[in-house]
C-alpha cells in the first residue's frame, strides 16, 4: 500500500495536477476569506466555510479522475493486479493520495486563522471542528469520486461525472423540497451530504455527522474494491 | 512449476479459452504459439492473476493463484503485451516502486542496478519513460518482471515492435533467464519460438492443437512425409512415373508455373528417402527437375495447417 500511496504522490506533484489544484484552492479560498472577513469586517471563518463546498465540487474530481481510469486506459492496471497487493490496498492506497493532496488544501485555513489573530481573538475551537468536517467530507466526495473514476477507462468522463454528483449534492437540499411525498423528501434529507456539514460549522461536533461521512467514505471504497474485484471475473 | 488443469474462459457467449491443461517443469523455457486472438493473453492474463477464470485451476510452485493470491503473485515476473509502463517516471523511479509494490526483500539499490544491467539499462536510469523509445520501453518491461528474482517468468509477445538486433538481444536474455528461472513466453511468429524455446504449445481458437518437445514435433505432428519438385514436362506422364516409385504414397501437381513447368507435391513414408529415385525416374522420361526440397515439413507449414485445421474445426 506504501508503494502506491508514494507513486500516487510523486504522479501529483509530477504532472501539474496537484499544483494546480493547490493553487485553484489557496485563490478561491483566500477570495473567499478576503470577502467575508475583510471586506466583510468579520472575525468568524464560517461563512468562507460555508462556500467552500463550491470549490471542493470542482476540485476533487479533477485530483482523482485519473486515479482508476487512467491505468486501466494504460494498462497499467496489469502491474498493480499482478503483483503481490491486495485490491483493498490499491484502493487505499489511492484514495490516502489524493485525501493527503486535499488535507494540504484545507491546512490553508490553519494560516487564514493565524491571520484573523492579528485582528481578533479566533474562535479556534469551532474552526478546527469545521476544518475537521470539511477533511470528513472531502474524504467521502473523494471516495465517490474515486469509485467514479473505476467506473470508466476515459478521465473526462470521469471528471465531468464527479462534478455533476457534486453539483447534484450541492442543490439535493432544494431538490428535497419541492417534493411533496413526505417519506421520499425524508430520505433525500438523510442523505444530504451538506446537512451533516453544517453542525461543523457551528462549532458542534456530533457521532452522527462523524459517522455519516466516514460510512459514505467507507462504502464508496468497498464499492470500488467490488469493481475492481467483478471486472476480473467478467 | 506451474501447472494448469482444464482452465477455461468465457466472455458471454464467447469461449476464449477451453478446456486447456498443461505442465511446466522447473528450468523449462515453454513457447505459446497461436495466431492473434488464439488465446495466448487470456492464459496468461489468468495464470499471473490478472484475470480470473471461468473454470479451471493454476497452481505456481505449489500455490493456487485463487487461494494464495499474494504468495504466488510473488512467485512470478509478468511482462504483459503492453509494458504496464507509468510514463511520467524516470526508469530508476518506476523500478523502485516495482520494487517496492512486490515487496522484494533484496537490497534495493544493489538489485535494481543489477536489473537494468542486466537488460541494457543502465545508462538510461535518470530517463522519464515517456521520452524513451520502443525498445528501450519493452527493456524496461523486462526489467520490471525480472525484479525479485521470481522463480517463474511470464512474457507476453516480448518482442514485438523491436528492431532485429534487439530481438536477438532480447532471444539471448530469454535463453540464459532458462537456466536459472521457468519461462513461459508467447508469439505468434514460429522464428521466434523455435529460436528460444525447449517446448512448444501451440494454441488456436481457445484450445491446445499441440504440445511437444521442438525437435520432436514435427514428427509427432506429420502425417507423412513431402517432398516438392519443379519439374518441367507433361503434368500426366510426371505423376504417373512419379507414382511408381517406391514408398510414395501420393502425387499430384500443386501449381502451374508456366506451360511447360508445374510445382509438385509427392507424398512418402515417414523414414523413407525418395530424392535419388525421383532424380532417377524423371531422367527416365527426359522431364528435368529445376527445384527440389525433400524432408518433414518446416514447423512454419505445420503451424499454418494446424492453425488452419483448427479454424475450420471450429467453425464447422
Amino acid at each position: 500500500m506504501s508503494a502506491i500511496y508514494k507513486r500516487e504522490m510523486s504522479g501529483y506533484f509530477n504532472s501539474a495536477i496537484a499544483y494546480v489544484v493547490l493553487a485553484v484552492y489557496f485563490f478561491f479560498s483566500g477570495w473567499f476569506f478576503y470577502l467575508y472577513c475583510f471586506y466583510g469586517d468579520s472575525a468568524s471563518l464560517s461563512y468562507v466555510f460555508a462556500n467552500m463546498f463550491y470549490i471542493i465540487m470542482f476540485v476533487i474530481p479533477v485530483l482523482t479522475m485519473k486515479t482508476f481510469s487512467e491505468e486501466k486506459r494504460q494498462k497499467t492496471d496489469q502491474a498493480l493486479l499482478t503483483a503481490p497487493v491486495s485490491l483493498t490496498e490499491i484502493v487505499l492506497g489511492k484514495f490516502l493520495g489524493a485525501l493527503t493532496i486535499y488535507a494540504l488544501c484545507c491546512a490553508i485555513f490553519l494560516v487564514y486563522g493565524v491571520v484573523i489573530s492579528f485582528f481578533a481573538q479566533p474562535q479556534w475551537s469551532v474552526m478546527l471542528c469545521t476544518l475537521l468536517g470539511m477533511f470528513l467530507l472531502g474524504a467521502a466526495v473523494i471516495a465517490i469520486n474515486v469509485f467514479i473514476s473505476s467506473l470508466t477507462e476515459s478521465m473526462v468522463v470521469a471528471a465531468v461525472v464527479g462534478m455533476a454528483v457534486g453539483l447534484l449534492i450541492d442543490t439535493m437540499g432544494y431538490f428535497a423540497n419541492l417534493i411533496p411525498v413526505d417519506w421520499l423528501r425524508t430520505v433525500l434529507d438523510k442523505i444530504n451530504f451538506l446537512n451533516y456539514y453544517t453542525n461543523f460549522t457551528y462549532g458542534i461536533l456530533s457521532a452522527v455527522d462523524v459517522v455519516f461521512y466516514l460510512s459514505v467514505t467507507g462504502l464508496f471504497l468497498f464499492f470500488t474494491v467490488r469493481v475492481l474485484e467483478r471486472r476480473r471475473w467478467s | 512449476m506451474i501447472e494448469v488443469k482444464n482452465l477455461t474462459k468465457r466472455y458471454g457467449k464467447i469461449t476464449a479459452l477451453d478446456n486447456i491443461s498443461f505442465t511446466v517443469d522447473t528450468g523449462e523455457v515453454l513457447g505459446f504459439l497461436g495466431p492473434n486472438g488464439a488465446g495466448k493473453s487470456t492464459t496468461m492474463n489468468i495464470i499471473t492473476g490478472y484475470i480470473s477464470s471461468t473454470r479451471g485451476t493454476v497452481t505456481v510452485d505449489g500455490c493456487e493463484i485463487l487461494a494464495e493470491p499474494r504468495k504466488t503473485k510473488q512467485k512470478i515476473g509478468y511482462l504483459p503485451e503492453l509494458p504496464p509502463l507509468y510514463v511520467d517516471m524516470t526508469v530508476r523511479k518506476y523500478l523502485e516502486f516495482m520494487f517496492d509494490l512486490k515487496r522484494v526483500k533484496l537490497p534495493k539499490k544493489e538489485h535494481v542496478d543489477e536489473v537494468m544491467r542486466l537488460v541494457g539499462l543502465e545508462k538510461h536510469g535518470n530517463r522519464l519513460i515517456k521520452n524513451l523509445s520502443k525498445g528501450y520501453r519493452q527493456r524496461v518491461g523486462f526489467a520490471q518482471a525480472l525484479l525479485g528474482n521470481p522463480p517463474v517468468i511470464i512474457l507476453d509477445e516480448p518482442t514485438v515492435g523491436l528492431d532485429p538486433q534487439q530481438i536477438i538481444e532480447i532471444r539471448k536474455l530469454i535463453k540464459s533467464l532458462g537456466k536459472k528461472h521457468t519461462v513461459i513466453f508467447s508469439s505468434h511468429v514460429l522464428s521466434e519460438i523455435s529460436a528460444t524455446c525447449d517446448r512448444i504449445i501451440i494454441i488456436a481458437e481457445g484450445r491446445i492443437i499441440a504440445d511437444a518437445k521442438k525437435d520432436e514435433l514435427s514428427k509427432v505432428l506429420a502425417d507423412g512425409q513431402q517432398l516438392t519438385a519443379v519439374i518441367e514436362g507433361t503434368p500426366a506422364d510426371i505423376i504417373a512415373e512419379l507414382k511408381k516409385i517406391p514408398d510414395v504414397t501420393q502425387a499430384k501437381k500443386t501449381e502451374t508455373l508456366s506451360d511447360k513447368t508445374g510445382r509438385y507435391a509427392v507424398e512418402y513414408k515417414p523414414g523413407a528417402d525418395i530424392r535419388r529415385e525421383t532424380f532417377h525416374a524423371m531422367a527416365r522420361i527426359h522431364c528435368p527437375i529445376l527445384e527440389m526440397r525433400a524432408g518433414s515439413e518446416s514447423l512454419e507449414e505445420l503451424y499454418l495447417k494446424l492453425t488452419a485445421k483448427a479454424k475450420g474445426g471450429a467453425e464447422a
